[in-house]
């Protein structure tokens, strides 16, 4: 059992060992598709604490990163067009602050996850999984349409936000913003897991009547949790606006949630890595199965499909063979 | 709005929601008696479409098509049943989420490898097409009236199998106590097999029916899929009859929502802003229905929770 | 990667190593998932072209977008980044275009698009280096509205999907249309069932109807609308009755008319040698698309004829002066890089067991676009 933490640093350490030959080699195009792998395991953390602590299986966190990229998109829009957010009541200015936009898209996706996790959590199981997506569903509909920013065209940043003291568009600087991100997600995660409110959370999945028996109400724990994966998907959603300069309504659509999910599931539901071993293995599937064949699609399936039949626990389960609690 | 008009769009509603009874059906069938999430439903619907291109292409009959159709869709749901769909009932909903939706993949792809990246043509059957006089005066397509009717007697077909026939019970008993059926001496995989491959024939048809009015291309059976997904939600997952209500109930949503939101809007709104804001909200109009049915009855109109 | 930069370089016909082109270009375009149909046509008419040059110094690197902004955004990050590219082309849809065009444009590229003309970069985000080989995306919609109001149309029924590229159809149309409208309807992106918008038609009293339905959703509304005995004429951009398209549509496109700026039967040399080169190459009939793709490389190669493509400025002026022969036959840029060309009305036909269009008039003459005028360069 102690492969597990080993081969935790061995990726984490790995990821920054690569960016570190790509840039020394000046390979700036590597150094773009880890940080993409950062940022995308750090949504796959956001849902991994749901769902994997939570037993959440949520179809909907697509929400939660469409609303941290439109936060960084409507922000910095503003700031580029010294258009004023609102002047009324008070005047409020768009902004180019990474830190700024970071603190808004984290409170905006906290309060999304709030109100829908409100009333998504009255529900179990498969309805929770299907009200989700249909909320999912609601906010990509809405993003389409909403004439305001784009619509389906999405909103395009030209320069990538700032941060106090970094030049971020020097590609190495901005992986190491979404590398200590990541680290310090990964850390929150790890602590929240073995608190005792992450026990209570586990237990609540394995029997509800349980922990309602010792006094705790199972509906307020996996709100919370709810609430505090739709935060860290909302940051991610934010930084992967800044990676691309971009923002549009497929952040909200179903296909996003359903890949989130997959970077989980493929590296390893509950495991503290699962999410970043699959957000790497998946990107670099993509990378290499998108230039063997136009019809790479096919590839991709056969291995999802290949990892939930025959490798229950993922790519960790596989490697450091499976165990139960969270270590 | 006049009466006519009005009663022709109920009429759009009731199709619109017979056709997504066809899908929805399969899949609460399957939920209910194998207590599984398909998320590859979608894929059939296509396999049934494309098939009944392919076939009505090269023989000329509608009727051939047809069948085709619904052989095609329950070959391919009983050959996934058998390799990959069966491994899947003793995991829980996440596992069958992905791997359903790694299926979707493979067949999305597949079909374009086989078929190339331009949509089929499948066209109404010259018997059917065109528009008829109804009582009242009202216009209306031959072909839509057909779908409803086909899918009604399809609905009563289902009810009766169901209520009346030996694997009715069976499909009954296996929804309420697995063990005990098994212990009965009913051979269980055969019976999933079937009802699998049933559910695929159903939405096999689903995708003939609206392909000859409809574009048959790769890609076709997702937005259908997360209607159908809808529709059984506010329905009741496992519930025929509440396949039935949801479906009807959210297509008369989904056609009166686009017709009347922005002619509300429009009352106190410019045009343009009226049309924009209107139709934005029809589109989210089912999904709101979904969120409040599940709130006010988290099991959905005729769940069991 | 690798693999498809030898294959291309294996169609060029290079002898020696890719290492040794002196061009590279990016070609970002949708390869796979349900647009991938626009995407192949761009690019085989491109590489068709390259291969006529007979040039064996220009390496094109093809990569798909699978139809997704953030993927379009990583590739082009990869071409600009590791590849290096010289010029970069082949994106198919707006939204794709609008995430890469401007960054890409910003670090000193040159962008040439074979489809998407997206507002926002014709006026006020015009750039010198981005020259849209295509259309501004209203001219088609603007000429189908100067086609309505030439045919004596009075009250027309306009309808397009709740979307940006929808928004500016029907204001497109409206520019040019003089007549009053029976009603105005945005449906829903991706609906695929029109039977209440049909129903709408039926009663308002309209004398036409104009659709901008892109894909499978014109497909969708073209076989409904023929079955629901409506009866009105219908008038509609080239999207939705492309060579692609229009065998899915089969007999309820029969007769339907539609503006482009290209069709099959537009009488050149360039065109009709393309048409016939196209077929035997790749057994199937030229597409618009296609036929951009084609006259973009024509664009890029002559360019490259007579300037070197490391002067950016005599690069810029060689392609201003946009000296190729086209397969539209006139072709000249506006102020803003977009095209100054004639937009035609065609009529669907059937040619033996195909169906096709033939050119039945012209509804636009050399006309530009409405953003010109908001362009600084």
């Amino acid at each position: 059992m102690r492969r597990e933490p080993l081969l935790n640093g061995a990726v984490f350490l790995g990821l920054l060992a690569l960016v570190l030959w790509a840039w020394a080699v000046d390979e700036p195009f590597t150094i773009t598709l880890a940080t993409r792998v950062a940022i995308l395991a750090l949504a796959g953390v956001g849902l991994n604490l749901a769902l994997g602590l939570g037993g959440l299986v949520s179809l909907g966190h697509a929400v939660f990163f469409g609303i941290g990229g439109y936060a960084m998109g409507i922000l910095a829009s503003h700031a580029q067009s010294y258009s004023p957010l609102i002047e009324w009541p008070v005047l409020i200015e768009g902004t180019k602050s990474m830190p700024v936009i970071w603190l808004v898209a984290m409170s905006a996706s906290g309060l999304a996850a709030l109100a829908i996790g409100a009333l998504s959590l009255r529900t179990s199981g498969v309805y929770f999984i299907m009200i989700t997506l249909a909320f999912g569903q609601m906010f990509y509909y809405f993003a389409i349409s909403w004439p305001a920013y784009g619509g389906e065209d999405g909103l395009s940043i030209y320069v990538r936000n700032g941060f106090p003291g970094l030049n971020t568009l020097d590609p190495i600087q901005f992986f190491a913003i979404c590398y200590v991100i990541l680290g310090l997600a990964l850390w929150l995660f790890s602590r929240l897991s073995r608190s005792a409110f992450g026990l209570a959370l586990g237990a609540a999945r394995q029997n509800a009547e349980r922990v309602m028996a010792v006094g705790i109400a199972p509906y307020r724990l996996r709100l919370v949790a709810f609430t505090l994966s739709g935060v860290i998907t909302g940051l991610a959603g934010a930084l992967f606006a800044d990676l691309n300069r971009f923002v549009s309504p497929t952040m909200f659509s179903w296909q996003t949630s359903g890949e989130i999910m997959v970077f989980v599931i493929l590296g390893g539901v509950a495991r503290l890595f699962g999410p970043v071993i699959g957000a790497a293995v998946f990107i670099l599937l993509e990378h290499m199965l998108g230039g063997l064949s136009e019809f790479w699609h096919i590839y991709l399936g056969a291995v999802l499909l290949g990892v939930v039949l025959f490798a229950r626990g993922g790519i960790i389960g596989l490697i450091a063979g499976r165990e139960v609690h969270h270590d | 709005m006049s009466l006519i008009l009005f009663t022709e769009q109920m009429l759009n509603g009731l199709q619109f929601g017979v056709m997504l009874f066809l899908m929805a059906a399969g899949l609460t069938l399957i939920f209910g008696v194998m207590g599984l999430i398909n998320l590859a439903h979608g894929s059939l619907y296509m396999v049934g479409a494309f098939a009944a291109a392919w076939v009505a292409g090269a023989s000329g009959s509608f009727l051939l098509a047809l069948m085709a159709s619904l052989a095609a869709a329950a070959a391919a749901g009983a050959l996934i049943e058998l390799t990959v769909i069966r491994r899947l009932y003793a995991r829980d909903h996440l596992d069958q989420v992905l791997a359903t939706f790694a299926l979707i993949l493979i067949f999305s792809e597949g079909t374009r490898w086989a078929f190339g990246s331009f949509p089929l043509f499948l066209d109404i059957p010259p018997l059917l097409s065109g528009p008829v006089t109804l009582p009242g005066g009202i216009e209306y397509p031959l072909y839509r009236l057909t779908i409803i009717l086909v899918g009604l007697t399809v609905a009563a077909a289902l009810f009766a199998l169901i209520a009346r026939t030996r694997i009715g019970i069976q499909i009954r008993a296996g929804e309420s106590d697995r063990e005990m059926i098994a212990a009965l001496g009913v051979n269980i995989s055969a019976l999933y097999t079937l009802v699998f491959a049933l559910g695929a024939a159903l939405a096999g048809l689903a995708g003939a029916l609206i392909g000859a009015i409809q574009s048959v291309q790769v890609g076709m059976g997702e937005p259908v899929l997360i209607l159908a997904f809808v529709v059984i939600v506010i329905g009741g997952i496992g519930s025929i009859k509440g396949a039935l209500v949801g479906a009807i109930l959210v297509g008369l949503t989904d056609t009166l929502g686009r017709i009347l939101l922005p002619a509300f809007f429009s009352q106190f709104m410019a045009p343009q802003a009226a049309n924009s804001v209107g139709s934005s909200l029809a589109s989210m109009a089912i999904y709101i229905l979904m969120a409040v049915v599940l709130v006010v009855r988290p099991g959905g109109l005729f769940g069991k929770a | 990667m690798k693999l498809k930069t030898l294959a291309m370089a294996g169609v060029l016909g290079m002898a020696a190593c890719a290492a040794q082109a002196d061009i590279k270009v990016g070609m970002i375009t949708t390869l796979s998932g349900g647009g991938a149909g626009l995407g192949i046509d761009v690019r085989d008419g491109f590489m068709l072209a390259l291969e006529q040059s007979g040039r064996s110094d220009i390496e094109v690197i093809i990569e798909d977008d699978q139809r997704k902004p953030d993927i379009a955004v990583q590739l082009a990050d990869k071409m600009i980044q590791s590849d290096k590219v010289d010029v970069m082309t082949g994106i198919i849809w707006s939204n794709l275009a609008m995430a890469v065009v401007p960054g890409a444009v910003a670090q000193g590229k040159f962008y040439l698009s074979p489809n998407a003309g997206p507002s926002a970069l014709a006026g006020k985000g015009c750039n010198k280096n981005y020259f849209n080989v295509a259309w501004q995306n209203d001219n088609l919609h603007e000429g189908a509205g100067a086609y309505a109001s030439d045919a004596g149309y009075k009250s027309a029924f306009i309808l397009a999907p709740n979307y940006p590229a929808g928004q500016d159809a029907l204001t497109g149309f409206k520019r040019f249309f003089k007549g009053d409208l029976a009603g105005e309807i945005y449906t829903q992106l991706g609906q695929t069932d029109y039977a209440a918008e049909i129903a709408q038609i039926r009663a308002s009293g309209a004398d036409s109807v104009f659709f901008f339905l892109p894909g499978g959703m014109g497909i969708s509304f073209l076989k409904q609308y023929a079955d629901s005995g409506v009866g009105l004429p219908v008038v509609g951009p080239a999207f939705s009755f492309d060579q692609g398209i229009l065998q899915a549509v089969g007999d309820a496109a029969l007769g339907v008319i539609n503006t482009s700026q290209w069709n099959k039967d537009i009488d050149n040399p360039t065109n009709a040698g393309f048409v016939a080169s196209f077929s035997a190459k790749y057994d199937r009939l030229p597409s618009l698309y296609a036929s951009q793709g084609f006259d973009t490389a024509n664009l890029l190669i002559s360019a490259l004829e007579s300037a070197d493509i490391n002067d950016q400025d005599a690069f810029r002026a060689a392609l201003e002066a946009a000296d190729f022969n086209s397969t539209r036959g006139e072709f000249a840029f506006g102020p803003n890089h977009h095209p100054i060309q004639n937009i035609y009305v065609r009529e669907v036909i059937k040619e033996g067991d195909i169906y096709t269009n033939k050119i039945i008039g012209t509804a636009l003459t050399q006309h530009g676009d409405a953003y010109a005028a908001e362009c600084k360069m």
